[in-house]
């Protein structure tokens, strides 16, 4: 069964991708669609096998890399965690595969399309079912690989390659995070299957390693190379520039791989290795500082941007930040409830953004929306829903997983809680604003665009399904688990799958035991969100125009995402390329050649012009000359040498 | 070990059967299109057959043993210097990666040679003979013939067969490999002096003095380093790329480069291991340079084939770096990663051969757009960009990834800064591939170009199954090569193992 939840989407991938052009499209987007909810029903299965049945189970595939004493295998690890993963993965992708028989009909390339989708998810379950760091590299990397092939899917235009490449260059330099800390682990412990890590991980317990002659405790060194992986993937501070460009991708992508699943890869990472994060604080306090900058930074910059998509990506990547909260203060079981409820209502917003954008014929940008309320009435409720979730309306899905981060900050013992509490909670009213701020802008007020406006019309049945199911599961993931992720019943759900301290003074308890007044901390600054929102957009439209022009030095600033794309093209991107063509044409050209064989070439060509002119067919002249030379001096020197001897 | 273990000489006549074929070649006489059809099929006959032999070595080979296998010994030039072949599980893997690749460049030269096709199908086939020898030979004077001879027919295909700048590119060539062999000549000569035979499984087992190492590692080092090629002196291979026909650059970068890796493992390491632990830092240094610069090189070109050709200075970064960690993931990871870069470098050259046919010209900025008319080409293409950036799933991972953890154990700034490798690695092969497939395809030139033919989906198909084939499952490979690696590396550390003990009692 966990081999077919695995590998029926690459049976997918390889059907629509070698025989696409033969069996047609229609064929490519069924097979691929089917094979995943065959994947997906059996996902609830071992969901229910494993979270409630505690039936983990270990299943060896095939041996991959075996050199002396590492020995690493393909194999299928399925927990609790994984169990929660393969339903997320599982779950949104096929009703994504659904919805895009929707979106995509008119796309002449569509079986390419499904054939990449389905190789995300075989590459997506690879990660979330790997039992050692390898093949969670693997996993990472063909993400990734699909990420880019899917945001470049329209390679026509030069700024989906474009941000295609980025995607994949900002991913590789986490990923060289990562495989720093694979090898680290491999120093270490002399292994890199999970087991046995974590196995030894507490004997490492005070160990140095010595990098760059500077002494650093072996774990935390450890743990922050992983993690730079992760903050590579999960679009982090610093290493998140390539998410809101992977938005030229078609929107069902987005919803997929840059909302629900890839990017949450990191949170599943640091919730894999919780045992190892768990025996190094300062590294927590890290994901956490990281984390917490990030889930603030990505709301301040989500307030002023005016294309939908980018919109809901600067949310993820906040949200994603929020996750990272959670880990950093050892409540993992916490980020994953977050990451397990965000999967439902992001992927419902960015389906649901998909469907205006559908509907506006490929305009993108809210200014030249407002009122399609009464032209797509159900997706602007779904939208609604989505943002009630998002926003931590309660009851919603969203509230019980955001507010519990929130009070996992404020009980946290990380010398970033007060910080990360702050900044969430100020995060939380930010998110609030410009969520009702993309719903007031794209459905209320006056239609800014007539013709458009007229033209809108409701998407097709296939696409609105998935977004009903996913409207569901906005409301309905949190309440039902909020006991096995967040409350009394998480050491029974996850078992030995999370690492989590448990005890008296453990982070779920202190959680638990906080005011009443902290705890309605986040309501209130959702509800003041949405009231300012609703002021700005609804009740005094010229306000925030007005707002702008006072502050315009601020606005610019947010406007343009803190300026980190200009300040990467000075400090990296310019750098780099200077110095490839200075060591080009200085290095080798002027350096080593000049100095080397075209210093001497050029007199051996001095004289051989001198004395003929040359011709290749003089080149045997050469060549002989040089057999005959090299013969006779070996003849020579062992007959003669032998002699002597 | 000098017995005869077969009854026939399978290894000879892996070994010489080419140069039968090269001789076939030149009976048939004539110079109209008939004789030129007849070189073609010989050749490509010849190189099958060869390939079909070198099958019988795979299966008859014993991976469990470490010594030599399908040992051939004859006197030959006097008493002192014998005919001596044999394989291990370092050299197999080159025989066969040679003997494999052959067929390949012989169809695609198919219809792109046009002038004296006959000269050109005895040149490689010759260049196989002297391929397959360098990496079979067990004693120092073939080996050296084999290798050196090896220079002749590269030196003509690229001279004779090659582009504008052909002149240019061969004697750099020939200049930058003469110095070093050379210097190879005399430690060979000292070598003799030494221990009194250029046996080299007794050399292996010899021990040689102190001092001497260090020159005689110096004198291999210059040949080898010149080979791989190692940065400062791998400005010759980018220009020999460029101007060598198709089949020359595949050859070059998917065997000949192989040779100098190959010479550190059967010299280098067992012969003179003191001096490679002396030398271990500058090589690291060497290799992480390579890996960093070369890749910061290759970001900046305009020519399609330059830019493999750094990238595959690059790579062989690793490989340096991995044999001289001395570790056996390092080893293993080298030896692998000279295989995987065998069929991905040759694989990518003949890709650039597939539109140079077409458009004649190598100009990254002369394509754009090619998936629109070449949609096969650019699957291939992609499966061997994402193996060079040593995607996880490809055979370019397995070979990074086995030579980055065998160093890390022994030098951390080494394999940090080599992973850097992985982000320019990436940087420039998708840049490379972006501007060429991707894109709206509206050069007026390219408007009629074809897709992959019949022939050309046969010579691809192979290599992006073997591609990803060893990705997924190396073992075949790192299995067949894996006692002779251990025994090398356990040889190595013992050897060191006193100097390493001294080091630390101070």
């Amino acid at each position: 069964m966990y081999q077919a939840i695995v590998f029926l989407p690459l049976a997918g991938f390889l059907i629509a991708g070698l025989f696409g052009r033969v069996i047609g499209h229609r064929a490519s987007e069924l097979v691929t669609t089917a094979l995943l909810f065959v994947s997906l029903a059996l996902s609830w299965v071992a969901f229910a096998t494993i979270g409630f049945g505690h039936h983990d189970v270990v299943v060896p595939v095939m041996e991959w890399i075996n050199s002396g004493d590492l020995k690493i295998a393909w194999t299928l690890r399925v927990d609790t965690l994984t169990a929660v993963m393969l339903v997320v993965v599982t779950s949104v992708s096929a009703l994504v595969h659904l919805y895009s028989i929707g979106y995509m009909h008119e796309d002449p390339h569509r079986a390419r399309f499904f054939a990449y989708l389905s190789l995300f998810t075989f590459a997506m379950l690879m990660l979330v079912t790997a039992n050692n760091l390898a093949q969670l590299y693997f996993g990472w990397e063909g993400v990734g690989l699909a990420s880019y092939l899917l945001i470049g899917f329209w390679y026509h235009k030069p700024e989906a390659n474009a941000a295609a490449i980025k995607a994949f260059v900002v991913n590789r330099v986490g990923d060289f995070g990562f495989a720093l800390g694979i090898f680290a682990v491999f120093m270490m412990i002399g292994s890199i299957d999970l087991e046995t890590i974590f196995a030894g991980a507490p004997a490492l317990a005070g160990k140095a390693i010595d990098f760059f002659g500077w002494k650093v405790d072996a774990l935390t060194l450890i743990c922050l190379f992983l993690f730079m992986g992760a903050m590579g993937k999960s679009a982090q501070f610093l290493l998140h520039t390539w998410l809101p460009d992977a938005m030229e991708g078609p929107t069902p992508v987005s919803a997929l791989i840059h909302a629900a699943t890839m990017v949450t890869a990191g949170v599943f990472m640091v919730a894999r290795l919780s045992p190892l994060f768990e025996l190094a604080p300062n590294a927590k306090a890290v994901v956490m500082f990281i984390g917490a900058t990030t889930a603030f930074f990505a709301a301040t910059v989500g307030l002023v941007q005016n294309d939908i998509k980018r919109i809901v990506a600067y949310s993820t990547c906040s949200q994603l930040g929020y996750m990272f909260v959670a880990m950093g203060a050892g409540a993992y079981s916490v980020g994953m409830f977050h990451l397990f409820t965000h999967a439902f209502f992001k992927a419902l917003l960015f389906l649901g953004s998909g469907s205006v954008i559908h509907a506006m014929h490929h305009e993108q940008d809210i200014r030249h929306m407002g009122g399609l309320k009464d032209r797509i009435p159900f997706t602007y409720i779904v939208m609604v829903i989505g943002t009630l979730a998002l926003t931590g309306f309660p009851l919603t899905a969203g509230y019980f997983s955001k507010d519990a981060i929130i009070e996992s900050a404020y009980a946290a013992h990380n010398p970033f809680a007060i910080y990360a509490f702050a900044l969430t909670v100020v995060a939380a009213a930010l998110t609030s604003f410009y969520s009702w701020r993309l719903i007031f802008k794209t459905f209320h007020g006056a239609p800014h665009d007539r013709h458009h406006y007229e033209a809108a019309h409701e998407s097709p049945l296939v696409m609105l399904v998935p977004l009903a199911v996913l409207a569901a599961g906005s409301i309905l993931a949190g309440f039902p688990f909020k006991e096995l992720f967040a409350g009394h019943g998480i050491e029974e759900f996850f078992r030995g799958s999370l690492k989590m301290d448990g005890g008296e003074h453990g982070i779920i308890n202190a959680m638990h035991h906080i005011p009443a007044t902290v705890a309605n901390v986040p309501t209130v600054m959702m509800v003041l969100g949405f009231a300012v929102a609703w002021l700005f957009y609804i009740r005094n439209p010229s306000l925030p125009v007005e707002l702008a022009r006072q502050h315009e030095g601020l606005y610019k600033f947010l406007l343009n995402k803190w300026y980190f794309d200009e300040l990467y093209e000075v400090i990296f991107v310019r750098p780099t390329k200077w110095l490839g063509r200075f060591l080009w044409k200085k290095g080798d050209g002027w350096l080593i050649d000049g100095f080397g064989p075209d210093g001497v070439s050029a007199r051996v060509l001095d004289v051989t012009r001198r004395a003929v002119a040359l011709q290749s067919g003089y080149l045997y002249h050469y060549a002989f000359a040089m057999l005959i030379g090299v013969a006779g001096l070996i003849t020579w020197f062992m007959f003669g040498g032998a002699g002597v001897h | 070990m000098t017995a005869l273990t077969t009854t026939w000489p399978v290894l000879s006549v892996t070994t010489f059967l080419p140069l039968v074929g090269t001789l076939l070649v030149y009976l048939s006489r004539g110079d109209d299109e008939a004789a030129d059809r007849n070189a073609r099929w010989i050749a490509l006959w010849t190189t099958l057959v060869t390939f079909a032999v070198s099958l019988i070595l795979v299966a008859r080979f014993d991976a469990g043993s470490a010594g030599f296998q399908f040992v051939e010994k004859t006197a030959w030039l006097g008493t002192t210097i014998p005919y001596h072949m044999g394989v291990d599980g370092i050299s197999l893997p080159f025989v066969i990666l040679t003997t494999a690749l052959m067929p390949f460049c012989i169809i695609a030269s198919w219809s792109s040679v046009k002038k004296r096709v006959r000269e050109y199908m005895m040149a490689f086939l010759v260049l196989e003979t002297l391929m397959i020898g360098t990496f079979c030979a067990l004693d120092l004077v073939l080996f050296y013939l084999f290798f050196e001879g090896g220079l002749i027919p590269m030196f003509l295909i690229i001279g004779v067969w090659g582009g504008q700048r052909r002149v240019y590119a061969s004697f750099k060539f020939f200049l930058y490999t003469l110095a070093g062999s050379v210097l190879m000549l005399l430690a060979i000569m000292a070598l003799y002096w030494n221990a009194g035979t250029t046996d080299i499984p007794t050399l292996m087992t010899t021990a040689v003095p102190r001092n001497m190492q260090t020159w005689a590692w110096l004198a291999f080092f210059a040949s080898f380093a010149v080979k791989m090629p190692m940065w400062p002196v791998h400005t010759w291979l980018p220009d020999a790329h460029v101007e060598a026909p198709t089949a020359g650059s595949v050859i070059l970068a998917a065997i000949l480069l192989k040779m100098g890796g190959y010479g550190f493992l059967r010299f280098s390491l067992p012969m003179f291991p003191l001096a490679s632990l002396d030398f271990t830092p500058f090589v690291f240094v060497l290799s992480v340079i390579a890996v960093v610069y070369t890749s910061l090189v290759a970001l900046m070109q305009e020519d399609m084939k330059k830019l493999i050709a750094y990238s595959s200075v690059a790579h062989m970064g690793f490989v340096t770096m991995g044999i001289f960690a001395g570790t056996t993931q390092g080893v293993a990871g080298g030896v692998f990663q000279m295989v995987s870069h065998g069929i991905v470098s040759g694989a990518l050259f003949l890709c650039v051969g597939v539109v140079y046919d077409r458009i004649h010209t190598r100009e990254i900025a002369a394509y754009g757009g090619l998936v629109n008319r070449m949609p096969l080409y650019a699957v291939a293409f992609m499966v061997f960009t994402m193996a060079n950036v040593g995607l996880p799933g490809t055979s370019g991972f397995v070979g990074e990834f086995l030579t980055l953890i065998g160093t890390f154990k022994v030098s951390i700034p080494t394999a940090t800064v080599a992973t850097f490798g992985v982000i320019l690695s990436a940087a420039y092969a998708l840049w490379l591939y972006r501007k060429v497939i991707f894109g709206v395809l509206e050069k007026p030139s390219l408007a009629a170009i074809t897709d992959l033919s019949a022939r050309e989906v046969l010579v691809m198909a192979p290599l992006v199954i073997l591609t990803i084939l060893f990705g997924v499952y190396p073992q075949p490979v790192l299995d067949m090569s894996a006692v002779s690696v251990q025994q090398l590396v356990d040889n190595y550390q013992h050897a060191i193992s006193a100097v390493k003990a001294a080091s630390l009692a101070h």
